[in-house]
This record gives C-alpha cells, sequence and structure tokens, in this order.
C-alpha cells in the first residue's frame, strides 16, 4: 500500500524542528510500524540523506526502548501496545501518518523521535527498590505472600518504563510509572521497612524532575501498553499522605 | 597454556574451598579500586550493583537510554533452581548432570556444578528483592517444568521472568547510583578494550549523543555484554545486540570460545516476509501443555482445524516418547526443520509447525490456559491476528542464545588478566546447548555471586600496582584506532546499507552455519562472507554525521559480525562430529541422531585473533569428567 508521512525532525536539543513530508509505496500490512519505519530510512540512505532517528530495541514490546506519537497517540491507535507491537494492517492504502516524539519537560528530545527518558532512572534512583544486600538472604519460601497479593504485585510490576503514561497526559505526569513502582513494593511483605520513606523520596524526585501533577484523566492508563491501573496512583496518594502523617 | 583454575577437591566442595582462599580487600583500600562493567543486563546489572555494594568505584556503561532495556528483560519462561520444592526427585546433583547431559558434555564440571549449587540462593536474593514470582494459593512459591529435565525446578513470573528479574537488578544498581557508589553511562558503546603490560586497563566509548569519544581507565573490566545470535539478523535478539565488546577484547588478545555453537529455539514466530527485522520468540513453556505437530503428508494445504487427528504427525511424541513435547531445544529446533525440508511445513512461507492447544484447553479448561500464558496469546494475536484458543500456533526455530563466547576459566577471568566476561559473553556452562531457562540463571549467578568473590581476588593482586592514568599511549593509540574506524565507514561512500549487508550476512549463515552444517556449506559460507566484508569496505554508504547516527553504529556493530561470521564457520568445520546445537551432517547415526565423537573433540576450543587475514589459532582446553560418564544422549 501506498503510505504519506509526516514526520518531526530536529536535529538537536536546541535546534528548531518540524514536520517533513515522506512518502513510501510498498509497505506491506504485515510489516511492523518499525519495519516501515526501516523500509523509509533505507529510501533515505539511497536518496544520500539522514535517517530519522527513533529509539528502539527489543522489538517484543517488552524493553519499553521504541515509542512516538502516531496520529497523536501514544503508540499510534491501538490502545495498550508498544509501537514496535503494531503493524501496518491497522492502516490502509493513503493513509497519512502524522509521526512526533513523545512530548514533556522531563523529557527532552536527543534528535527526531528520541527523547532522553533518563528522569525515570532518577526517580527510580530516590527510592524504588528494596534494600536488599547481595549474598546472604533468606530462604525464599520464608516470606509468604498470597496468591492474589502476588498477582496484584506483579500487575503492578509489569510496566516497562516506556513513558507513554507521561506522554499522553496532559500534564505530563509521571503519576502512573511512579505509582506501578510504588504499588508493588508497598503490597510486598519485602517492601514494608521502607514503605513511607520510599513514597516521600520517590514523589519527591517525581516532582523535581518536572513532571506535572495527576489531574485523574486516566488518559494514561488506555495508552499504557501492559494496562497499568489508574487505581495504584489513588494507592500512592494514600501512601504518601499516611507516609505524611507517620514521618511527622 | 589455558589454566582453567578448577580447584581442587570434591565436585561439591570446589566453590566452597574457592570463597575460603580467595583473597579479601580491605573495606577503606576499596574505594581506591576501580571497576568497569560494560552491559547493564542481568550480569552486568547484578555485577556493577554487588561491585558497589561492597565499596569499589564502578562505572556501568550501556549502549541503550537506559540500563533497564537489556536483553535479559524478554527472557520469558522462567529461571531454574534446585530447591526440590516439589519433592520430585530434585538436587543439587541432578541439575547439575542434567545441565552437563543437556549441553552433550560440552562443558566443564566444576561450573556446572557451581551453577546448580547457587542457583537455590538466587531464588532467595530475587524474592527478597521483591520479584514477584508465581504463587501457590499456599503462598508458597510455585514451580514448572521446562524443556529437557523432568522435575519442577523452573520458577516464574507469568511470562516476563527476565523482565522481573532484571528489574531486580536494575533497581539493585539504581539503588547504589543514588548512593553515589555506582556511576552510569546509557548511550554509551565499548568501542575499544586498552591492554597495558598484558593487563586488561581500560576502556575506549562513544557517547551514541554528543559523538564524543571518551576514554575510561579501571583496575579491573566486566565485559557483560551479552550473546551475538543477531549476527544472524534474523534472530530472537533486541535489535542493538552486538558481538563488538567482545570482538574488539578478542582482537586485544582475549580467545573466543565454542564460537559455534548457536541455540536455536524451537518456539519463535515464523518469517512472513523479506520486510522482517526480527523473529520473535514465544515462551518455551508453551510446550507444557501445547502439542506439536505437522500433518502427515507433505504440502497438505487444509487448515489446521480440518486436518483429521490420525493425518497428525506429532513428531516428538513419536520420535520422543519420554520427553515428547518438552524435548531439549536443539533436538526440538533441528527435527522441525527437518519436517520443513520434507514439505511438511505450514504457513505461509511454508516454514512453520503447529503448536496445538486443543486438546490442553479441553482437559485443563481455557481459563487456566489463559491464566497461565494469556500474554502469550495475546502477543501472538497482536502480531498475527490470530486466535490460538481457537487454532494452533504457527511456530518455527530461530537463531537465539549464543553459546560461544570469550574463554574464560573459573573466575570467569579471560586469557587478558583483570578482563573478566560475564553471563552469555562468556562460554561457560551450557556446553554445545543451553536448557531453557538456565541463562538468566547464569547470567545472575555470574553478577551476584560469583564476580564479587573472583574480581576482588584479582583486584587486591593491583592494590599496590602504579595507578594507570588516561594519558597513557595505549589509550592514545586505542582511541586514535576507533576513530580512524569511525571515519573510514563515513569515507566510504558507496551505495548499501549497513543492514543491507547485515541481512545478507545473517542469509549466508543460516544457510552455511544454521541449524545443520556440512564441510561443503561451511567452506561455501567462508568464502562468501569474506567476500561479503570486502565489499563492505568498498560499498558502504552512511548518511548522517558524527552526533546521534543509528547508522554509524550499525557499521561498526557489522564489521565486527562479519569477523566473527567467519570464525564461527572456522570452528564448526574443525569439529568433526555432531554435539548439541552443533550438527554436521556428515556425522549423525542412522536414525539421525546426532553423532558425537568423545575420543577427539572432547575438548573447547579457544581461538587467538592472529590479524585479520590470518587464521586464528586453535588452543583446546581438554574437558574431563570425573563425575558423570560420558553416555549418549538420549531423550526417547
Amino acid at each position: 500500500m501506498k503510505i504519506y508521512l509526516k514526520i518531526w525532525r530536529q536535529d538537536s536539543p536546541a535546534a528548531p524542528g518540524a514536520m517533513k513530508n515522506y512518502e513510501l509505496d510498498d509497505v506491506s500490512a504485515d510489516m511492523s510500524f518499525l519495519e516501515m519505519m526501516d523500509l523509509l530510512n533505507e529510501s533515505l540512505i539511497q536518496k544520500s540523506e539522514r535517517v530519522v532517528e527513533f529509539d528502539h530495541d527489543c522489538r517484543e514490546g517488552i524493553c519499553g526502548q521504541c515509542g512516538m506519537m502516531i496520529n497523536g497517540r501514544a503508540h499510534g491507535p491501538l490502545s495498550h501496545t508498544t509501537t514496535c507491537q503494531l503493524h501496518m494492517r491497522s492502516f490502509k492504502d493513503g493513509d497519512t501518518i502524522y509521526i512526533e516524539p513523545f512530548r514533556a519537560a522531563a523529557f527532552p528530545i536527543v534528535r527526531d523521535l528520541k527523547v532522553d527518558r533518563s528522569s525515570f532512572d532518577k526517580i527510580i534512583q530516590a527510592g524504588g527498590y528494596i534494600s536488599a544486600a547481595t549474598g546472604e538472604t533468606p530462604e525464599a519460601n520464608g516470606i509468604l505472600i498470597s496468591h492474589p497479593i502476588a498477582e496484584a504485585a506483579f500487575d503492578a510490576a509489569a510496566c516497562i518504563g516506556c513513558g507513554a503514561c507521561v506522554a499522553t497526559c496532559k500534564n505530563s505526569s509521571a503519576d502512573l510509572f511512579t505509582s506501578a513502582k510504588i504499588t508493588q513494593l508497598a503490597l510486598l511483605p519485602q517492601g514494608q521497612v521502607e514503605r513511607t520513606e520510599r513514597v516521600i523520596a520517590m514523589v519527591g524526585r517525581m516532582d523535581a524532575e518536572g513532571f506535572g501533577h495527576c489531574t485523574n484523566m486516566e488518559a494514561c492508563e488506555v495508552e499504557c501498553p501492559q494496562e497499568i491501573s489508574v487505581l495504584h496512583i489513588a494507592r500512592m496518594n494514600y501512601e504518601y499522605n499516611k507516609a505524611l502523617i507517620i514521618s511527622d | 597454556m589455558l589454566n582453567s583454575k578448577i580447584p581442587e577437591g570434591n565436585l561439591a566442595d570446589k566453590w566452597d574451598n574457592y570463597k575460603e582462599h580467595v583473597k579479601l580487600v580491605n573495606p577503606a583500600n576499596r574505594k581506591k579500586l576501580d571497576v568497569i562493567v560494560v552491559g547493564t543486563g542481568l550480569a552486568g546489572a547484578s555485577c556493577a550493583a554487588s561491585l558497589g555494594e561492597l565499596g569499589y568505584n564502578v562505572k556501568s556503561f550501556c549502549f541503550q537510554d537506559s540500563p533497564r532495556r537489556a536483553h535479559s528483560v524478554a527472557a520469558q519462561g522462567g529461571v531454574n533452581a534446585a530447591k526440590n520444592y516439589k519433592n520430585d526427585g530434585d538436587s543439587v546433583f541432578r541439575m547439575f548432570s542434567d545441565t552437563i547431559k543437556g549441553g552433550d558434555f560440552r562443558s566443564r564440571e566444576a561450573n556446572v556444578y557451581r551453577l546448580a549449587e547457587c542457583s537455590a540462593n538466587l531464588i532467595d536474593q530475587a524474592v527478597a528483592q521483591g520479584v514477584p514470582f508465581a504463587r501457590e494459593y499456599s503462598g508458597y512459591l510455585n514451580n514448572r517444568s521446562f524443556g529437557g529435565v523432568q522435575v519442577s525446578r523452573t520458577f516464574y513470573a507469568r511470562g516476563q521472568t527476565g523482565q522481573q528479574l532484571l528489574l531486580g537488578a536494575y533497581q539493585a544498581l539504581m539503588r547504589q547510583v543514588g548512593a553515589n557508589k555506582v556511576k552510569t553511562y546509557s548511550r554509551h558503546e565499548m568501542l575499544d578494550l586498552v591492554v597495558i603490560d598484558g593487563k586488561a586497563k581500560g576502556i575506549i566509548t562513544r557517547d551514541l549523543v554528543t559523538g564524543e569519544i571518551e576514554r575510561h581507565a579501571a583496575n579491573a573490566v566486566v565485559l557483560a555484554s551479552g550473546g551475538y545470535g543477531k549476527v544472524y539478523y534474523l534472530s530472537t535478539l533486541a535489535m542493538g545486540c552486538n558481538t563488538s565488546a567482545i570482538w574488539r577484547a578478542h582482537k586485544k588478545g582475549a580467545y573466543m570460545s565454542g564460537v559455534s555453537w548457536i541455540q536455536f529455539h524451537p518456539t519463535c514466530l515464523p518469517q512472513s516476509g523479506e520486510h522482517q527485522s526480527k523473529l520473535t520468540l514465544m515462551s518455551e513453556s508453551l510446550r507444557n501443555d501445547g502439542r506439536i505437530w505437522v500433518p502427515k503428508k507433505a504440502h497438505d494445504e487444509r487448515k489446521p482445524n480440518e486436518i483429521p487427528e490420525e493425518e497428525r504427525d506429532y513428531y516428538l511424541e513419536r520420535r520422543y516418547p519420554t520427553f515428547g513435547n518438552l524435548a531439549p531445544r536443539d533436538i526440538s529446533s533441528r527435527v522441525a526443520k527437518e519436517r520443513i525440508d520434507a514439505g511438511c511445513g505450514v504457513g505461509v512461507m511454508k516454514n512453520a509447525v503447529f503448536l496445538d492447544f486443543s486438546k490442553a484447553i479441553k482437559e485443563q479448561g481455557k481459563e487456566k490456559i489463559k491464566e497461565k500464558y494469556s500474554n502469550l496469546f495475546k502477543m501472538y494475536d497482536k502480531i498475527n491476528a490470530v486466535n490460538a484458543y481457537e487454532e494452533p500456533m504457527l511456530i518455527s526455530p530461530a537463531a537465539h542464545f549464543t553459546m560461544g563466547g570469550l574463554w574464560v576459566d573459573y573466575e570467569l577471568m579471560t586469557t587478558i588478566p583483570g578482563l573478566f566476561a560475564l553471563g552469555e559473553a562468556n562460554f561457560a556452562d551450557h556446553g554445545a546447548n543451553r536448557l531453557g531457562a538456565n541463562s538468566l540463571l547464569q547470567a545472575s549467578v555470574d553478577g551476584y555471586f560469583i564476580a564479587p568473590y573472583s574480581i576482588p581476588n584479582y583486584l587486591a593482586g593491583e592494590l599496590k600496582a602504579e595507578k594507570i592514568t588516561t594519558d597513557h599511549p595505549a589509550f592514545v593509540e586505542a582511541e586514535q584506532t576507533v576513530k580512524e574506524q569511525l571515519q573510514q565507514f563515513l569515507n566510504i561512500n558507496g551505495h548499501l546499507s549497513a543492514d543491507h549487508f547485515h541481512k545478507t550476512l545473517g542469509k549466508l549463515l543460516y544457510d552455511g552455519c544454521g541449524l545443520s552444517r556440512s564441510r561443503e556449506s561451511l567452506e561455501k559460507a567462508i568464502v562468501s562472507i569474506k567476500a561479503l566484508r570486502d565489499q563492505f569496505y568498498k560499498e558502504l554508504k552512511i548518511t548522517g554525521d558524527h552526533t546521534v547516527n543509528s547508522e554509524l553504529e550499525k557499521a561498526g556493530r557489522v564489521a565486527d559480525y562479519l569477523d566473527l561470521g567467519i570464525l564461527m564457520c572456522e570452528d564448526a568445520l574443525s569439529r568433526e562430529e555432531s554435539c548439541g546445537a552443533h550438527f554436521r551432517e556428515e556425522y549423525q547415526t542412522p536414525d539421525g541422531e546426532a553423532l558425537r565423537n568423545d575420543e577427539d573433540y572432547c575438548y573447547v576450543s579457544a581461538w587467538e585473533w592472529k590479524g585479520v587475514n590470518t587464521v586464528h589459532e586453535l588452543h583446546k582446553e581438554p574437558l574431563v569428567f570425573e563425575n558423570v560418564s560420558l553416555t549418549v544422549r538420549s531423550y526417547k
């Protein structure tokens, strides 16, 4: 099929960016969206033009590295799907597709569609872990966890850190990302000891990194490839308020 | 001469003996010692976090935008541990002997025993970190079984075990970063190793954003940069997986071992067309409930549900009744290829076999199957637009894990003192085939439990060594070499992309050095790859500049793959036997099974680089088996 593309090109964080037009003639419906981008880049090389830079790696929907705004939606037209798992059968012959980077003040543009999401790492550095030293940890079956709790912790732990929640949020809030980690660790018995300081530190860092506040529009849950629930945000707020009372 | 440094004593005592006699570094001295860790997957992140926790200065490098993206994240099925929670007869020794046998008697006894021994601790470690493994309703940990074994020793977190284990290691790493004990360098690629007076003393990296070439000095360098299965282009690996870190180290003197031992994973989604950039893995755990079959009749065009039971060939159950659909990966893959080559393949390109859940759904109910594998069924639907609850999945073997890698001794040190290789980057533990759920285990055990003993043992001897700075001529020279190579790529200005060369190389390797090999196919591949390499240096085209440039990154990786591809074929050519994943057509039993030759080939090959147009020198590390007997590997 024939596809018309309008893609955001930006040389560097400081340079001005602009949408540029491209056309592709031989797009197959079985191609993944990123394979379509490969095809475009191959054609740009043949024309001696600089390729469109985009982040991607596993192409299995799990590493969280890919992500772009496609026709105004994070990861494209399907819900709960990473860009790499989107296929061209979701588009029709003659379609025009707008492709832009994930936009947020806390995700500066590196080049074209690549953005810097290291602010997510900094949120985890602030306390998104259990301080278990390496080596002589206790026998695993010594910590009993009921099946429903283990499953609920897993639902939260499934976050792949792609940043679609931030990109789709009108406030560029990182609440879904941060709350997923808070919930995972708060549900598990191992996470209890550091529960209070963890939530205060992580929420504080999230604000310091320049993410906005959540205003309960719930767009993040719709776009999240792992269907992380907004209920985690409610839990995070509860944990945060409780922590403030306890720590005072 | 290769010295594997296996400790004295009985098999079961070796690791304890080693730990009890290892040299220690005084806590006050640890902060005077710098360690570089390349790669942030399970091996790299766990090693960097553990060494940071001990008090060493650690620099951690990855080419991705965040350490959390490393490809360990994609492993689905599980991680093995000899916990015997199911009381089904498992033990450290049984896991050891399963793994030795699974590797077709081409791995070191002492390493494999240690792997089994440390496996129980890994589960403890991961649980303590909050990894949400599957639980029984009683609250105890759950297990399932995997290919090549008859006990349930695999721990899992739905179909995302790799992701959850990696996040545990990543969080441990982030904790050390927050505590200023580890410094991370994301979007950095190692492009050379710096060796001074025969010892590894640092690396040259390229900042993939600014394009700046940087020098980093250290007292020890750890390569945990993963495997090179992407050499086949179509593989289950992430697009960025590459060989460059270990290959550049190889060119500086580190030997490469078992290079042609590549695992072809039996449960991947088949290639559907020429546009394809990768093959997606479906967890091997599906084989617990899925039955594998093809139509008995060649070129059968009917839809799977229209083919009656008696016209289906459940070939694994037929040929390997004891293990059936859980036969090890090398066997399952090879028999699939054989059926496909016989004209019984299914799917658009006739390159697949069926993985059928209808019996399991009938017996256990759809809900039970959903609970076990729903994410995999969903993924299948997303990619193929097929509901696998209603018709069988299509699966096909694909290049996956590399058992080969840098040669290391028992301490995981390469032939260059001070250079360590962990996880898939080394050749250790798996022999000629890797059993399922052992890759996450090996990577984690290397990083959490072995490196924190063996690296300090080396560092203790370095405390009094002269402090090397990045002004040293060896750094200047290595940086110059890297810069010249990058400039060379940019200057060629031909007309073919790096991807073109990568795809062409991949096809040559699948045909010549893939699921089965012969002298003829290997010799032919070597000639073709050399010609392709010549063409690469004449006709490569890279657009863009020195800064963010994914084409420039690819070019460096493809250049290394071209050299590696030749060595893979030479390694396969030199081994005139069939073992594990290495199936030489000339060496098979009358009923088509691999024919090993322990008389002449019971060794690990260790290849020494001698220059671009010079043949590698083969060194051999003989394998000695004292605790298991070298039997014919049978799964019938």
